[in-house]
């Protein structure tokens, strides 16, 4: 079985199987990275540029070495030591570094749609998306789903939890996708101002803003950053206030009675969306995630560079 | 279609193949046995079985190794990923790779490739239930063969564990 896309653009354009697909193979490849040469050969006719004109540290990384971990030759890129400030556009940017024999994109770009418009110019060349916008983020859902499936088994009919800053969250966005897929159950939860209407009634999504109703009712809460840099208008009167009310703590996941999983897609803004004794506590999953992520971006990129060869 | 074992036969040349691994020698301290993904994984499983009881050693070391990522192949033929479980160190050890059918040699020359970063073995052997000759494209042979098969490129062996019967189709 193969991927149904030669793109990785986002989890809306996958299917089941293909989610699977790169869950199971992520599988082996955390293998792989346990062993004493964490490396094997199989993208070594392959050349990745990392395109990032948005900043990064985890996604960058982990794409980095995932790439060198397959073999694979790289080039980063980033916006603001290049041509781009001299008014190169995106398409003669990208055009210009295929040109010198390079066979995959990974890009992340602060407008929604730009690797989908990448994928329309360029067919013959495999995009893969590290987050556009506010639209989606499709390797942190994937690597977030396998974090899951690790640590509670299957995904089906698992209580997911999305909290915090829903409209700006590429993330936020990816995962729903993603769980309803997969057969999760998902709820959102977070000041009215952060969740807007259309993903409830475009998703047919339950939202709960009570925070302590609502992690009652979670197997797993996927904590979200706020994210102050895509807002232009105040949306909540303080980070004080945002944390008195949608932070979570230890007291918080005390009074639940229960053990919920706690992740966090980074990076972490302690103390305001939670708390440092939940973020380092046992229950939290958030350096696992980092982990688990290049085994995810190393099944994602084996496997389209399957694809791009036999086009 | 031919069968070239049967039921009894098959069991019968695992049994020897089992026997022949363990003359020898230095069972099973300095010993590994490796199974070579998908199909070499049924038939290491039995060798392991029969060599635990014929030495009556239930703690031999038997692994799993799959080849996938190592393929020449990767950019013609897709294959999925399948699991790699080798739980010991096979740094200095003797390593026996082991497979159903020995057809071209490339699925060992992999093999040997990935074995390299588990660790430095001190030898590697190589076992196989089928040995296909005159059909090779590397210069790799088996060091314990159960049955050697004369064929043409364009046949195809197969041995139906379900069934426990080796065919020539």
């Amino acid at each position: 079985m193969q991927l149904s896309t030669n793109h990785l653009l986002g989890i809306k354009e996958l299917s089941p199987q293909d989610i699977s697909l790169i869950l199971s193979t992520a599988q082996q490849f955390k293998e792989v990275l346990q062993r004493p040469v964490k490396k094997v050969p199989s993208l070594r006719d392959i050349t990745i540029v990392n395109l990032f004109y948005e900043n990064s540290t985890r996604t960058r990384i982990s794409f980095e070495l995932a790439e060198k971990r397959l073999g694979a030759d790289t080039i980063n890129f980033s916006a603001s030591a290049s041509s781009v400030s001299k008014g190169e556009t995106l398409l003669d940017t990208v055009n210009n570094i295929l040109s010198m024999k390079v066979d995959m994109v990974v890009m992340r770009h602060s407008a929604s749609g730009a690797p989908h418009f990448l994928a329309r110019h360029l067919p013959g060349t495999a995009i893969v998306n590290a987050g556009d916008g506010i639209n989606e983020h499709p390797t942190q859902a994937l690597l977030d789903a396998f974090s899951i499936q690790e640590r509670a088994g299957s995904l089906e009919g698992k209580k997911v939890l999305l909290v915090g800053d829903i409209m700006h969250s590429r993330v936020a966005l990816s995962n729903i996708y993603l769980l309803k897929k997969m057969g999760a159950e998902v709820m959102l939860s977070g000041p009215p101002t952060l969740i807007p209407v259309y993903i409830k009634q475009a998703f047919d999504i339950r939202v709960e803003y009570d925070l302590k109703k609502a992690l009652e009712w979670c197997d797993v809460a996927n904590i979200l950053r706020i994210q102050l840099e895509r807002q232009n208008q105040v949306l909540f009167s303080s980070l004080r206030e945002y944390n008195l009310s949608y932070g979570v703590t230890s007291k918080l996941l005390r009074s639940i009675g229960k053990e919920i999983i706690i992740m966090h897609p980074g990076p972490i803004n302690r103390g305001v969306e939670i708390d440092s004794d939940v973020a380092d506590g046992t229950q939290s999953i958030i350096l696992q995630q980092v982990e688990n992520g290049v085994a995810v971006r190393m099944a994602v990129l084996y496997l389209l560079a399957g694809q791009t060869i036999m086009m | 279609m031919e069968v070239i074992l049967n039921k009894q036969q098959l069991q019968l040349t695992v049994l020897r193949l089992s026997h022949q691994l363990l003359e020898a020698g230095d069972i099973p301290a300095d010993i590994v046995f490796i199974g070579v993904q998908p199909r070499g994984v049924a038939l290491s499983a039995k060798i392991a079985a029969h060599i635990r009881v014929l030495l009556n050693e239930p703690n031999i070391q038997y692994g799993i190794l799959d080849i996938t990522f190592y393929r020449d192949d990767v950019r013609q033929e897709f294959h999925t990923a399948n699991k790699t479980d080798i739980p010991f160190s096979i740094e200095g050890k003797k390593v026996v790779l082991i497979d159903d059918v020995l057809f071209t040699g490339r699925t060992m020359r992999a093999a040997l490739d990935a074995l390299q970063d588990f660790g430095r073995p001190r030898k590697v052997e190589l076992a196989v239930l089928v040995n296909r000759r005159f059909t090779r494209e590397l210069p790799i042979q088996p060091d314990f063969t159960g049955i050697s098969l004369d064929t043409s490129p364009d046949q195809k062996v197969k041995v139906h564990w379900d069934t426990e019967e080796v065919i020539l189709y």
